[in-house]
């Protein structure tokens, strides 16, 4: 009917879809264009603005492991991982404030340096918080999500919210961890150093940072650095241990990997561990860098890092350490050229452009057909 | 006597798959399970491994009730199943797919010795053990897959189907490699579509038919067979 070549042509252009691409790719240009100057106009804000993004997304890249490592190996969206990452917090501060447990080094061995003793407290802190979200993980793992094991995924990211919900208002009981702001007690002290082209000045004291410098501070760099450490701690786990390697056996069949030996259900409990584990540490890293808790503080960076599992390719390790490190620029960079209280959405905007040009995320496979 | 299955009964959900077979295999032998697709063969093999279980019914495995045992223990019993469908972790490299197969292997000189023994077996796997399953072709899967299974030094082999979907050359390759396998003193359970070749290799067979043992006698007597011959070899 329609056989003039300018309704064809209006067809085909509806038909591939090329109005919602055009209109990404327009949107997608004005970012750049508006990125691009902003780095022409000031490019000492835009790269503090860089670092500062940085400091985000390798937090969220330690949730968003959690999520990826899960998923991809119980096709569950564990929707309570944030949690566990809000519980990581609690532990920490709790370690430090009741147990000061990051003095337990300066207390036995007096004579100790100073820093040596700091390093190895902080350290002892986190591995409190990974282990005690360890813990949590396996137990929530048993209880509420192994009865599920063969009941429709629906009914298990049910259970997932449900569980979610709990840890938050459990949470919230007074003899818990209350329902109030809590401030957190940082066991490392802040140092800020600006970076200028004059050299580094360590901030302080009521010195104002030099003009043209980047402001970096030491919570910065130890987040960085934990979370690199983490993530090669993790990738060698997966990798080129006999458990990492019955973690991806169980992941992409689990019938052949019981035929095998592999007790499927230990080393399902195992990868809920590692990922718990990693959001403890999170945890911790966010509380130092914020030095704000509250129980429900793991909703938005748990979503957020959901969502940037989804934008690498949920299941995709380093799919989740790209699309966290995604997540936190955008965050960071739309907060300070776009709009702050629009931040949010820009950042989620960004996940639905990525689904709609490329369904599996990033690193994402087309879920395979089981035989 | 090797293995011995006794009045197995299986369900799935309301479908009697297995309605009380019968059968061993003795220390040394090839025993040949035939049957058309639908008949219980894989159903067998799933509930000697532990990956099903019976309603009714035992399975002995050197003298010891391994009925109840959990797939992920048979194999440590020295009972292992190349599955249906080669079944290779494609994720994982040729490699880390023979290592998964030796999961419970904890004596490294016996590992590196099963490591050696398959890759005397299947040459291509040696030059290859850094590829990805998942390029494998079809006949290269097979082979990974018998020698994953072979990494366990098991004493006793459950192969399902290793002929499915390969051309007759390689057809040939495989059922000369399990001949040199069983040589090497492993019994043999092989469970195939392809009675004419199952039986040129088995010492004896079953022949299954809906969840029910129809037939059963030395390989020769089974290939003789009129009902055998018009059913399963396509007939003359």
């Amino acid at each position: 009917m329609n056989t003039s070549p300018i309704a064809q042509l209006i067809q085909k252009i509806i038909k591939q879809g090329w109005m919602g691409k055009s209109f990404l790719l327009l949107i997608t240009l004005l970012a750049v264009w508006r990125l691009v100057v902003a780095l022409q106009e000031n490019p000492i804000l835009f790269l503090q603005q860089v670092v500062n993004g940085l400091q985000l997304g390798f937090v969220y890249a330690l949730i968003a492991l959690g999520y990826t490592m899960v998923y991809g190996i119980v096709r569950l969206i564990n929707f309570a991982h944030g949690d566990v990452f809000m519980v990581g917090a609690f532990v920490s501060f709790y370690s430090i404030t009741r147990f000061q447990l990051h003095t337990w080094a300066e207390r036995l061995f007096p004579a100790m340096p100073d820093g040596v003793s700091l390093i190895i407290g902080a350290l002892t802190v986190m591995a409190a918080s990974m282990v005690a979200c360890a813990l949590l993980a396996v137990v929530i793992e048993r209880i509420a999500y192994k009865p599920l094991r063969n009941a429709p995924r629906i009914s298990a990211l049910i259970t997932a919210i449900g569980v979610s919900f709990f840890l938050e208002y459990f949470a919230a009981l007074n003899f818990v961890f209350s329902p109030n702001f809590i401030t957190y007690r940082r066991p490392i002290e802040v140092v800020t150093w600006a970076i200028g082209p004059g050299g580094i000045t360590t901030l302080g004291g009521g010195i104002a940072p030099p003009p043209g410098t980047i402001l970096i501070s030491n919570i910065a760099l130890i987040i960085i650095l934990t979370s690199i450490i983490l993530m090669f701690g993790l990738q060698f786990i997966v990798q080129k241990t006999r458990i990492g390697k019955a973690m991806r056996s169980v992941a992409y069949d689990k019938q052949t990997a019981r035929l095998m030996g592999i007790n499927t259900d230990a080393i399902i409990s195992t990868t809920f561990a590692i990922g718990a584990a990693l959001a403890g540490a999170a945890g911790m890293l966010y509380a130092i860098a914020f030095s704000q808790i509250f129980f429900w503080m793991g909703i938005i960076p748990g979503l957020k890092s959901f969502v940037a599992a989804v934008l690498g390719g949920i299941g995709s390790i380093p799919g989740a350490f790209i699309g966290a490190l995604i997540m936190g620029q955008a965050e960071v960079i739309s907060a300070a050229y776009i709009s702050t209280p629009l931040r949010d959405a820009i950042a989620f905007s960004i996940l639905i452009i990525v689904l709609l040009v490329r369904p599996t995320g990033i690193f994402g496979e087309p879920e395979r057909e089981k035989a | 006597m090797m293995l011995e299955v006794k009045n197995l009964h299986v369900y799935y959900g309301s479908i009697h798959a297995l309605k009380g077979i019968n059968f061993h295999v003795d220390k040394g032998e090839v025993v040949a399970l035939i049957g058309a697709n639908g008949a219980g063969k894989s159903t067998t093999l799933s509930t000697i491994s532990g990956l099903l279980q019976p309603a009714e019914g035992n399975v002995i495995f050197q003298g010891e009730d391994i009925t109840l045992t959990p797939a992920e223990q048979t194999v440590q019993k020295g009972v292992v199943q190349v599955p249906e469908g080669r079944k290779i972790f494609a994720t994982l490299t040729v490699m880390e797919n023979l290592e998964m197969g030796a999961y419970t292997q904890r004596d490294k000189n016996q590992f590196k010795q099963d490591l050696e023994y398959v890759f005397t077996l299947f040459p291509r796997l040696k030059e290859r053990q850094k590829q990805l399953g998942g390029t494998f072709s079809g006949g290269e899967q097979q082979m990974l897959a018998m020698a994953r299974a072979l990494m366990s030094s098991p004493t006793m082999l459950l192969l399902d189907e290793p002929s499915m979907g390969l051309s007759p050359i390689l057809v040939e390759q495989i059922f000369e490699i399990v001949q040199s396998i069983n040589k090497k003193g492993t019994s043999i359970l092989l469970v195939e579509q392809n009675a004419q070749m199952a039986l040129s290799i088995a010492d004896r067979a079953y022949v299954l038919e809906t969840g029910e043992i129809k037939l059963e006698g030395s390989a020769q007597e089974v290939l003789h067979n009129p009902t055998v011959i018009e059913a399963y070899l396509g007939g003359h």
